[in-house]
């Protein structure tokens, strides 16, 4: 969350176009019409007519803007989320619904158990996802942390992929299958082969690898050979992914031996992450490799010349083609890297958590990154501060659950109002009152029309 | 104070006008010491299935036995193991966890907390832990009453049967129903012809999921155009999509049935009241409160709990409105039948039946 605030020329982006290896006549040509097509954009966005791969580039899109809305707009939309979610944990509330019932006889009975209820609730989930002080020791005080930790590492690798992907004008749904097929490999490498220690922890997470950069890779070639379009490719993909995994789960090769539910063996010990602070957390290797690959990415989009290609193509293809970028050869690569991202999603699946591979293998870190992806504004750190974020949540609601009664639910409609609100940026700003262009008009129906006209902010 | 609540009362909602009870008037229920708690997989303890009725038999020793109860749903198969070190750390006495999935972490937090105890409902494990207890059904037998029922009230000589997901706990249903009608047939020298499993093999109808109603309405729209009457569905909530294609195929005059699953469906699924059959009943609830009951009593042990016809695990469930429909030699049968399989003189055996 820290570089949230320089929304448009962000992450030393002058700096990296500078240091370009060998700026040649046709990328300084790119370079410039990347610029001039973005105006005062920062050249990462998705314009949709990028989606085509063929059509002129248009500079002002809606979904450049849900991508890159400014650091503040995240900020408020979770803030939003978390007011409205804790009205609705009042809602929900017993306590509250005994003090509505005589309201007009002492309001403040029912305003303390609206702020109750929502305060336990959100301390609930704070003491489930940060620090517990009821903890015994100082160990058992940060194992929400650690926990947190945890379940941010696919989301976090998961977001990569997808924020990757969106940086070249893809928008890549289908983390979701390449995190599957990911898991089959790296699953049935861990608990079908018999390979000494280390060997075989690295064999699981290059199969997992090469399974996400292969069903990721797969849409990349259909799309630049045929020109169909990603959303609908990998929409199926994640179909076709989800049920081969289904029908393998009902072959005895994928099942324990004995048994017939749809379970697989357990991975061997040697196949497994290890744990990095000891049995007492579940934190694995995997979320020192999410960080590595956040470092990685990072490095990818600012500092290299794929990188750059990506960006140009995702700013605008038409001019990256101009300007000698092979348009299909990026999509091709940026497809598969991101499959190979969410490939590590998988990996930590199998081989940190869950150790065995079910059909909920994938659960919905596929579907969750997107929004992830979206919080982070595309970049690789803020795609690592969102999962974090998101981690927290899912780590917190349990506690949340065992304290106060909130049902999770409530913790999901949270997360999704964060993504409604990011989703409409001039929402959140007319809400705020942030809208420079919406001010000026005659303040009674300011808020009104800031909503109904918000798509042009 | 009155004054207050009637000035409010005569503007406005009359919900909100109570009277304020007074401070420090909070009632003190009888407190034990005693916490059960319990896992759903992620179905969710809304499911109409298995993880609704261990959920209500906890509820229901929440109420009778006065315990205290802690819930948590999983989302997905991530949040086992983390809701269950939360149950154990939030100083659960019994934690009951439902569903296969369940089984590997119920497993791993039992060996880690020899002192707590864990009930898991519909699995078995191969080696028995100490202090883990698992409920398990021997469905088939009921369900063989049903299919018996089926192929004895069937007037186009055609039923089916489809299942939700290819599992143990749903194919034993599935085995007991083709085995019932294929007794049925032998006792009479009929053809009564069974849609959606065929027990050699191992394989039939099933939706994919247990969520998705309209391809449970389907499936039983290609039964009826198949020819058969009477439909049981053990996919937990899809069960209602079969309900609604044969409510509308009552509605277009055709006599058609349906068989429930799991719990009473006249009870659970009224819509579907006139339609009803019965149901294959497996009383997960009264179990889960049993289990309770024995271990705050301090007579916890790992036997597993086999529901059967004999201890009323598993139970036919009344014919309520249809009872007219069912002629009174085929109700004298079943209950033959249904004691010849409580003595062990008719064996109903089905692959996923309980090895014990």
């Amino acid at each position: 969350m820290s570089e949230k605030q320089p929304p448009q020329h962000a992450e030393g982006e002058p700096a990296g176009r500078a240091q370009q290896p060998t700026p040649a006549a046709e990328e300084t040509a790119a370079i410039v019409s990347v610029d001039t097509a973005g105006g005062a954009m920062e050249p990462s966005a998705v314009p949709a007519t990028a989606q085509s791969g063929q059509l002129p580039g248009g500079p002002d899109t809606l979904l450049r803007k849900i991508f890159t809305g400014s650091g503040m707009v995240s900020v408020l939309a979770v803030l939003l989320a978390l007011i409205i979610g804790g009205l609705l944990i009042a809602s929900t509330d017993k306590q509250v619904a005994t003090t509505a019932t005589y309201f007009f006889a002492r309001p403040t009975d029912f305003l303390a158990a609206v702020w109750n209820a929502a305060t336990r609730s959100y301390i609930a989930l704070f003491q489930g996802s940060v620090f517990n002080p009821r903890g015994n020791g100082l160990a058992a005080q940060f194992a929400p942390f650690m926990e947190t930790l945890t379940i941010a590492t696919p989301l976090i690798t998961a977001g990569l992929g997808v924020a990757l992907a969106f940086r070249a004008g893809l928008f890549n749904i289908g983390a979701q299958g390449q995190i599957i097929v990911a898991g089959i490999l790296a699953a049935w490498v861990g608990f079908a082969l018999d390979l000494p220690m280390g060997l075989h922890l690295l064999l699981v997470l290059v199969a997992g690898i090469i399974g996400g950069a292969f069903w990721g890779g797969l849409v990349g070639v259909l799309k630049a050979r045929t020109g169909a379009h990603e959303v609908i490719l990998t929409i199926m993909f994640n179909y076709i992914a989800l049920y081969f995994l289904r029908y393998l789960l009902n072959t005895p090769a994928f099942q324990r031996p004995g048994e017939s539910n749809p379970i697989s063996p357990i991975l061997d010990p040697t196949a497994v992450y290890p744990q990095i602070f000891g049995s007492q957390y579940r934190l694995h290797l995997g979320f020192l490799l999410a960080i590595a690959a956040t470092v990685l990415v990072w490095w990818l989009l600012n500092r290299s010349t794929v990188g750059f290609e990506f960006r140009a193509v995702g700013a605008n293809p038409k001019a990256a083609q101009t300007a000698g970028i092979n348009v299909s050869r990026s999509t091709i690569l940026v497809m598969a890297l991101a499959g190979g991202l969410a490939g590590m999603s998988g990996v930590a699946q199998v081989a940190g958590t869950e150790k065995v591979l079910t059909d909920g293998v994938a659960a919905t870190y596929g579907f969750d990154a997107i929004t992830v992806a979206l919080l982070g504004r595309s970049s690789p750190w803020g795609t690592f501060a969102a999962g974090l974020l998101f981690g927290a949540f899912r780590a917190g609601a349990v506690q949340m659950q065992i304290q106060t009664g909130t049902p999770i639910d409530i913790v999901l409609v949270v997360q999704s109002l964060i993504v409604l609100f990011i989703a409409a940026p001039p929402l959140v700003r007319a809400i705020f009152g942030l809208n420079p262009r919406r001010r000026k008009p005659a303040r009674p129906a300011k808020s009104r029309e800031a909503a109904t006209t918000g798509g042009a902010a | 104070m009155a004054g207050v609540a009637t000035l409010g009362a005569s503007a406005l909602l009359l919900t909100a006008c109570g009277a304020a009870p007074e401070a420090g008037s909070s009632s003190t229920a009888e407190a034990s010491d005693y916490t059960g708690c319990i896992v759903s997989d992620s179905g969710g303890f809304d499911d109409q299935s298995f993880n609704q009725s261990s959920y209500e038999g906890l509820k229901k020793a929440e109420t009778d036995l006065g315990i205290k109860v802690n819930q948590v749903e999983s989302k997905t198969n991530n949040d086992f193991e983390p809701n269950l070190r939360a149950m154990v750390s939030a100083g659960c006495d019994l934690t009951v966890t439902v569903g296969f999935l369940l089984g590997d972490a119920t497993k791993a937090q039992a060996e880690a907390n020899p002192d707590s105890h864990f009930a898991i409902v519909d699995f078995g494990y191969e080696t028995p832990i100490a202090n883990v207890k698992p409920i398990i059904y021997d469905t088939a037998q009921a369900a063989f009453l049903a299919g018996y029922l089926a192929a004895g009230t069937t007037k186009t000589g055609t039923v089916a049967t489809f299942g939700g997901i290819k599992l143990p706990t749903v194919t034993i249903f599935m085995d007991g129903y083709a085995d019932g009608v294929k007794y049925y047939n032998e006792q009479k020298g009929k053809d009564v012809k069974l849609l959606g499993w065929n027990k050699e093999a191992q394989d039939g109808s099933f939706t994919g999921d247990f969520e998705k109603q309209d391809v449970g309405k389907q499936l039983t729209q290609n039964f009826l155009d198949q020819g058969a009457d009477i439909v049981m569905p053990v996919a937990g909530p899809v069960g209602k999509g079969a309900g609604s294609a044969l409510k509308e195929a009552k509605a277009a005059g055709k006599d058609v049935k349906l068989i429930w699953v799991d719990s009473d469906g006249y009870l659970t699924a009224p819509d579907y009241k006139d339609i009803m059959l019965s149901s294959v009943m497996k009383t997960m609830g009264d179990a889960v409160e049993a289990v309770v009951k024995d271990d705050k009593e301090g007579n916890f042990d790992n036997t597993p709990y086999v529901g059967t016809l004999a201890n009323d695990g598993v139970q036919l469930a009344p014919f309520h409105d249809l009872d007219s429909q069912v002629p009174a030699e085929l109700k004298s049968e079943l209950e033959q039948i249904k004691k010849d399989i409580i003595d062990g003189k008719l064996k109903v055996e089905s692959e996923a039946s309980p090895k014990a």
